[in-house]
């Protein structure tokens, strides 16, 4: 019998050819149908005469921001009180991660502590704030600080020059001098010292097993060189000291009820799901590394340290991105408690110019922005903790 | 993931105009439903906001409620979507409602490039400030340096901005979007004065713990015509929500009320005649049935009795007619002839 010789597969059951097939099919249906949409909406809202681009972004915005951190006033454009906007979002997010790293950590920790009081504090807070949804809890800062303090004219003074009302917190800063440049280069200089001395005192270490008192010369450094150095550009001791006149405090740097409600809100709400990332990740240790730990001699606060955290970190790691996620995106809650946050400005410049596709799109990338950047650096730091397989 | 609810209306806004609109034709629309869905305030005193029984009351309300007896016969015939400044006009593009009956202010951006279009004016209003007695404060030019709680999403931010502008005074606002919430704030003293139409100030005055301590400074510094808005390019549409609100402006000025309206069907004055439809013609023209404007009248009332109901001096607010008043009474309100 002839062993039949197969013939030339044709093309529409070669796998290979097909799947080609299929994603150009694929591809040309999202074309076709993202053309439909886009020319379909630019139809529409030719037809209501709406007016479309994004020509408002130079216009004179006229409307006022209440905090920025650049100068910014009615006169200016759109694109600046956007810009604003971005920046008001990017400091509490950034400043709100930190904290919720920091507090998380801790109450993920005691959690497992062996204190019964401790670990049942931290499993009530925990409870407690993540069951109440965070719009709550802004809602409830927001007024404990509103209903709470007093008006500007009956002031809390609880330092000289620090006033507390329901304005804000408002405390004096030093006049500009360059003799704070110069304390800035100077802790900037000591931060790469002590990353320096850092490197050095690991590898002394391992070499001959002498242990540097690392946290000391480096606080010493840290607190020292700026000293140092705002004392060599002459000790300027200016200060900017806020006063009542009129309706409220000049001068000074004031810190908002809002943003202060708005940072609150969502650092204990996270934290409480940051403490149970953490505590799922020490647990994910086994616990015959922390007796075998132990039974080297290491002193309790070096097993957390050098045993059990770097193996639970990968663990921690990933979730912890999302929940760093939620903190950014969960802060466009501001709008709700008047923080002028990129939401915020960007509504009253969509409800201004009438050009809502605009301003929508421009929220979903500033989110897009502040989400992708947080996830790359996020992998880029599990990667460098991910277990190294030999 | 609560935070997207505050973009989602927008977000189906857009998506709604790229799936192409009702097209014109709202009445044929609202007559196949067999409701009218209009866009309220919900939340404001006076204007749009449900009683304790849940029925909603206000001048916008019985606006809308003037059209479906208009178009139905029947005033009850009318649901209401509460709206934030910020979504009411993306809500009206959208076709989600058919005319916004929001104390929304009629201005020439909004006419054009929202493609909105505007009817009779139902109040005419103006940015005003209020302010605790307690400050001592008697005029506006008096507040350099003021925290200001501001309603975001209408003209207020960028009248009250060019206001300080002008006199040389700085300003730190405060904007929630939530009339309930930033009136709180602002009760508690958060700021030292609040600016709004003036006739929301009236109502936020109304719900204060002490109504008493708070005045509402003299200076207006807007023009606020607040009027009804349908969609651009549907004419039939515009012309009846534009008439039913001129038919309470003129059964006013006929001296025609809901009271005496049965008796004056027997008038022998032909313009009562034509506007009741006893002498038929007008319904025609608009595409409605011929008794519209008794419709109106009858379940609604004319504007007087609308407005002293809801706004009036009688009521909480306090409101004078002032600007609102007729014609022939020192006011705005005007009706052309209904022939």
């Amino acid at each position: 019998m002839n062993a039949q010789v197969p013939d030339k597969i044709p093309f529409f059951r070669d796998p290979s050819k097909l799947s080609v097939f299929y994603q150009i099919m694929t591809l040309l249906g999202v074309v076709l149908l993202s053309y439909y949409l886009v020319s379909n909406t630019l139809a529409n809202l030719e037809r209501q005469s709406i007016s479309t681009g994004f020509d408002f972004l130079g216009k004179e915005a006229a409307f006022e921001i209440g905090e920025s951190l650049i100068d910014y006033s009615a006169a200016d454009s759109y694109g600046r009180a956007l810009i604003v906007g971005f920046l008001n979002t990017l400091i509490v997010s950034f400043i709100g991660i930190t904290l919720t790293v920091l507090l998380g950590t801790v109450i993920g920790i005691a959690r497992l502590s062996s204190n019964w009081l401790v670990a049942k504090l931290s499993a009530i807070y925990i409870e407690v704030f993540q069951d109440i949804p965070v719009l709550l809890q802004l809602f409830f800062w927001y007024a404990f600080f509103y209903e709470i303090l007093p008006t500007p004219r009956q002031a809390l003074a609880p330092l000289p020059g620090v006033f507390l009302c329901n304005r804000g917190l408002i405390f004096g800063v030093p006049h500009f001098h360059l003799a704070y440049i110069y304390a800035a280069i100077a802790f900037g200089a000591g931060i790469i010292c002590v990353i320096f001395i850092t490197r050095w005192s690991h590898k002394r270490q391992d070499e001959s097993g002498k242990i540097f008192p690392l946290i000391r010369v480096s606080a010493v450094i840290l607190v020292g060189a700026p000293l140092l150095a705002w004392l060599l550009g002459g000790a300027p001791a200016e200060m900017n000291v806020p006063a009542l006149k009129g309706f409220n405090f000049k001068g000074g740097v004031t810190i908002s009820p809002e943003f202060t409600a708005l940072l609150l809100g969502l650092v204990l709400y996270t934290a409480a799901f940051v403490a149970e990332v953490v505590r799922a990740g020490i647990q994910s240790v086994s616990k015959g590394q922390r007796e075998a730990a132990m039974s080297i001699g290491l002193k309790p606060a070096h097993v957390l340290n050098l045993v059990i955290l770097p193996q639970a970190l990968r663990v921690i790691v990933p979730p912890l991105t999302s929940q760093m996620l939620n903190l950014t995106k969960n802060s466009s809650l501001a709008v709700a408690i008047g923080y002028p946050d990129f939401v915020s400005v960007a509504g009253t410049t969509i409800n201004q110019t009438g050009q809502a596709i605009e301003g929508v799109a421009l929220i979903m990338i500033v989110y897009l922005i502040f989400s992708l950047s947080t996830s790359a650096y996020m992998n880029w730091y599990n990667k460098r903790i991910a277990l190294v397989e030999r | 993931m609560r935070h997207v609810k505050r973009i989602i209306p927008s977000m189906v806004a857009a998506i709604c105009l790229s799936a192409s609109v009702a097209a014109a034709g709202t009445l044929d629309d609202v007559k196949a439903k067999g409701f009218i869905q209009a866009g309220v305030n919900g939340d404001l005193f006076g204007f749009a906001k449900p009683d304790e029984k849940g029925v909603w009351k206000g001048l916008d309300v019985d606006t809308a409620r003037a059209i479906a007896a208009a178009v139905f016969g029947d005033a009850d015939k009318v649901k209401y979507t509460p709206l934030t400044a910020k979504t009411r006009f993306t809500a009206l593009q959208s076709g989600e409602i058919d005319v916004l009956t929001r104390n929304a202010t009629q201005t020439l951006g909004r006419d054009t490039a929202l493609g909105l279009n505007f009817a009779q004016v139902n109040f005419y209003d103006g940015q005003g400030f209020l302010i605790p007695k307690a400050l001592g404060v008697t005029s506006a030019k008096e507040l350099d340096g003021a925290s200001v709680c501001v309603l975001p999403g209408t003209t207020t931010e960028q009248n009250v901005a060019d206001f300080f502008r002008v006199n040389k005074m700085s300003m730190n606002p405060v904007v929630i979007e939530n009339t309930a919430e930033l009136s709180k704030t602002f009760f508690a003293g958060r700021c030292d004065v609040m600016t709004s139409d003036a006739s929301q100030l009236a109502g936020i005055r109304a719900v204060a713990p002490n109504p008493g301590d708070y005045v509402i400074l003299p200076e207006i510094i807007s023009k606020e015509p607040l009027a009804p808005a349908v969609r651009h390019g549907d004419d039939q549409w515009k012309d009846i929500v534009n008439y039913s609100v001129l038919a309470m402006i003129g059964a006013e000025e006929l001296g025609i009320t809901s009271k005496n309206i049965d008796e004056m069907m027997a008038s022998t004055d032909p313009k009562i005649k034509r506007f009741l439809g006893v002498s038929p013609g007008n319904g025609k023209a608009l595409g409605l049935d011929e008794k519209w404007a008794y419709n109106i009248i009858k379940q609604v009332g004319n504007y007087g009795e609308m407005f002293e109901r809801n706004v009036g001096v009688n009521t909480p607010l306090m409101i004078e007619r002032g600007l609102n008043a007729l014609w022939t009474n020192g006011g705005l309100m005007y009706s052309p002839p209904f022939k």
